[in-house]
């Protein structure tokens, strides 16, 4: 149950879109699509909804085959990047939108539209128009608009893409509560790995139109399927040719058996994390070391002082 | 001894900023003082002329040539035909421009050109164009001159761009997201159209229909040829006016001017609000 994807082909010309995919998302739960630009994945979620046609595969949503379902027929909330409101109308008929052509009961309409501008915060703006609102109340608006269908599935691409950082932070940690409260099977597309490891229960790491990864955020972290899932989920470095995560290696002032020589050539802080640059004796590339500020003041680093990197151990590393 | 008089802030804040809220900066007021400078030598004095004019002759002029069964007749043939010209330009303008932005078609760039040609051919030129398609010699044996046909054609190439060439850049504007959602909510194509679509082209819509409206009534040299000018029959507004005024009557020519002024200022104010209903019923 869920979605059901399988075989999905998609070609734009000569550009392989997507390739061969076969993919479960388990109900109730809030699956992100993660991936860099052009991978393929905001593609994977538009034939979800049926906005585009697979070339070949078979798509079922919560076991009906919907494959040649128009989007009309496939009672799916999809929620755009650029918030898609309807600029002509207000907030609250923006939401009543799609109860409206379903031909429901004003009084529930009214009904069903109060309490969606209550669950996105958006009470006091029912008569706005969206040009009135900021960039995250229209996609809180776009959301319960997406929700006031009763959706079986609730899409959504790159939906905090076009919003500050500071905005992004909270709508994120929102949609996360929001769906603990709603439990309408989720699947949301994002470039952002850190937004991934946040709010979604399941990650599916699509690169190059083909699936990379499937997995818990913690699997995927410390799991990686592939070099391309651990510097995509990630910031990485080289040790003795190894990808290894900056934070996981042992920084040491005295000699440890074969552990790698190095130089310290630059430091810097961000907030609290310190980050060296390490320069090999062998003159290889610096290896990036990371570490709590306090670490970094208890022993008291500076550039040019001599120190042996090792990888932690119980960790694994990919070649 | 001098003593200082101590200004109450408030006050001193409340004056400076009314006077921010009505004064303007002295680039902004010398951009407006020419604006309306050349607005007035261009519009506003001779539009005042015309008025002036029309009530020189006193109110009886002014009654009676707006009485005379001739003018009337006249009035009523140019106010009618650029009406119902203006309401199929309302669905094929629209259309066309639909066609333009969102179908990709061999011979596109070249319809793109033909559309401006009833916009940028020389009005006797088309009167010539259509004298010689629809007139007595037609090639098509189509032939309409001397009757009221002939009128409603002339309106109908020369208002054609109109509406497609306003409706265009606000089609080409229009997010395709907007409507994806609509279909995601359930909405049929006709229904995206009816409340998504239409409602977002309608002041385009009304401001193609007002300059369509506003030229029909104007129109004179590409109907005059075909139409044959036939009193009570096929002679519109302008060629009265030039009637008058060649029988130098020329407070009679300037009142029925004022009466078409008044017609292209209600029909345009009685499209603004459609307009804004439109817009608001959504």
């Amino acid at each position: 149950m869920g979605i059901e994807i399988q075989g999905i082909n998609k070609n734009f010309g000569d550009f392989v879109a997507l390739d061969d995919i076969n993919l479960s998302i388990p109900t109730g739960r809030l699956t992100a699509l993660l991936g860099p630009s052009g991978g393929g994945k905001s593609t994977l979620l538009r034939i979800i909804a049926g906005l585009e046609s697979a070339d070949s595969g078979v798509v079922e949503i919560e076991g009906i085959d919907a494959t040649h379902l128009p989007a009309q027929k496939r009672n799916v909330g999809f929620v755009f990047q650029h918030y898609a409101a309807f600029k002509h109308m207000s907030v609250a008929k923006n939401i009543a939108f799609g109860l409206e052509i379903r031909k429901k009961p004003k009084a529930e309409i009214a009904a069903k539209v109060d309490e969606l501008l209550k669950l996105v915060h958006l009470s006091q703006f029912a008569h706005r128009l969206p040009s009135q609102l900021s960039g995250g109340q229209r996609q809180r608006m776009a959301l319960a608009r997406a929700l006031a269908i009763e959706p079986t599935v609730l899409l959504l691409d790159e939906p905090f893409g076009a919003l500050d950082a500071k905005v992004r932070k909270e709508l994120r940690d929102w949609l996360r509560r929001l769906h603990d409260e709603v439990h309408v099977t989720t699947v949301f597309v994002t470039h952002d790995q850190e937004e991934a490891l946040e709010v979604a229960d399941t990650i599916v790491v699509i690169n190059e139109g083909r699936i990379e990864q499937v997995g818990s955020p913690d699997d995927l972290y410390d799991k990686p399927a592939s070099e391309f899932v651990l510097s995509f989920l990630g910031p990485v470095t080289r040790l003795r040719g190894e990808l290894v995560r900056p934070h996981d290696i042992f920084l040491s002032r005295s000699e440890i058996p074969s552990a790698v020589a190095g130089t310290i050539s630059r430091f810097t802080r961000i907030g609290f994390e310190a980050r060296f640059d390490v320069t090999p004796a062998d003159g290889s590339e610096p290896v990036i070391v990371e570490m709590t500020r306090n670490e970094a003041l208890s022993e008291d680093l500076k550039p040019g002082d001599a120190v042996w990197l090792k990888h932690v151990t119980g960790i694994p590393a990919t070649r | 001894m001098t003593f200082e008089t101590p200004t109450e802030p408030g006050t001193a804040r409340r004056t400076r900023r009314a006077r921010s809220a009505n004064s303007l900066t002295r680039s902004s007021g010398l951009g407006l003082g020419i604006a309306l400078t050349w607005f007035s030598l261009l519009v506003l004095i001779p539009l005042a002329l015309i008025v002036i004019q029309s009530i020189d002759g006193g109110w009886e002029t002014f009654r009676l040539t707006l009485t005379n069964p001739q003018t009337v007749s006249a009035l009523r043939l140019t106010v009618e035909q650029s009406l119902i010209v203006t309401l199929i330009n309302v669905v094929m303008g629209t259309l066309i421009a639909w066609v333009l932005v969102r179908d990709d078609f061999p011979g596109k760039q070249l319809l793109e050109v033909v559309i401006d040609i009833p916009f940028a051919l020389p009005t006797i030129v088309a009167g010539l164009v259509l004298l010689s398609l629809y007139g007595p010699t037609s090639p098509l044996g189509i032939n309409v001159a001397n009757t009221e046909r002939s009128v409603f054609l002339a309106l109908l190439f020369v208002t054609l761009p109109f509406i497609a060439r306003t409706v265009q850049p606000v089609l080409l504007e229009l997010d395709r997201d907007v409507e994806e959602a609509a279909a995601s909510l359930g909405a049929s194509r006709f229904v995206t159209l009816r409340r998504i679509i239409l409602p977002a082209l309608a002041p385009a819509i009304a401001a193609g229909a007002a300059l369509s409206f506003a030229r029909g009534i104007s129109e004179y040299g590409s109907l005059v040829l075909l139409s044959g000018n036939l009193p009570n029959k096929t002679e519109v507004a302008s060629v009265r006016i030039l009637t008058y005024i060649e029988n130098g009557n020329e407070a009679a020519a300037a009142s029925v001017a004022v009466l078409l002024l008044l017609v292209a200022l209600l029909a345009i104010t009685i499209l603004q609000i459609i307009t804004s209903r439109v817009a608001r019923r959504g």
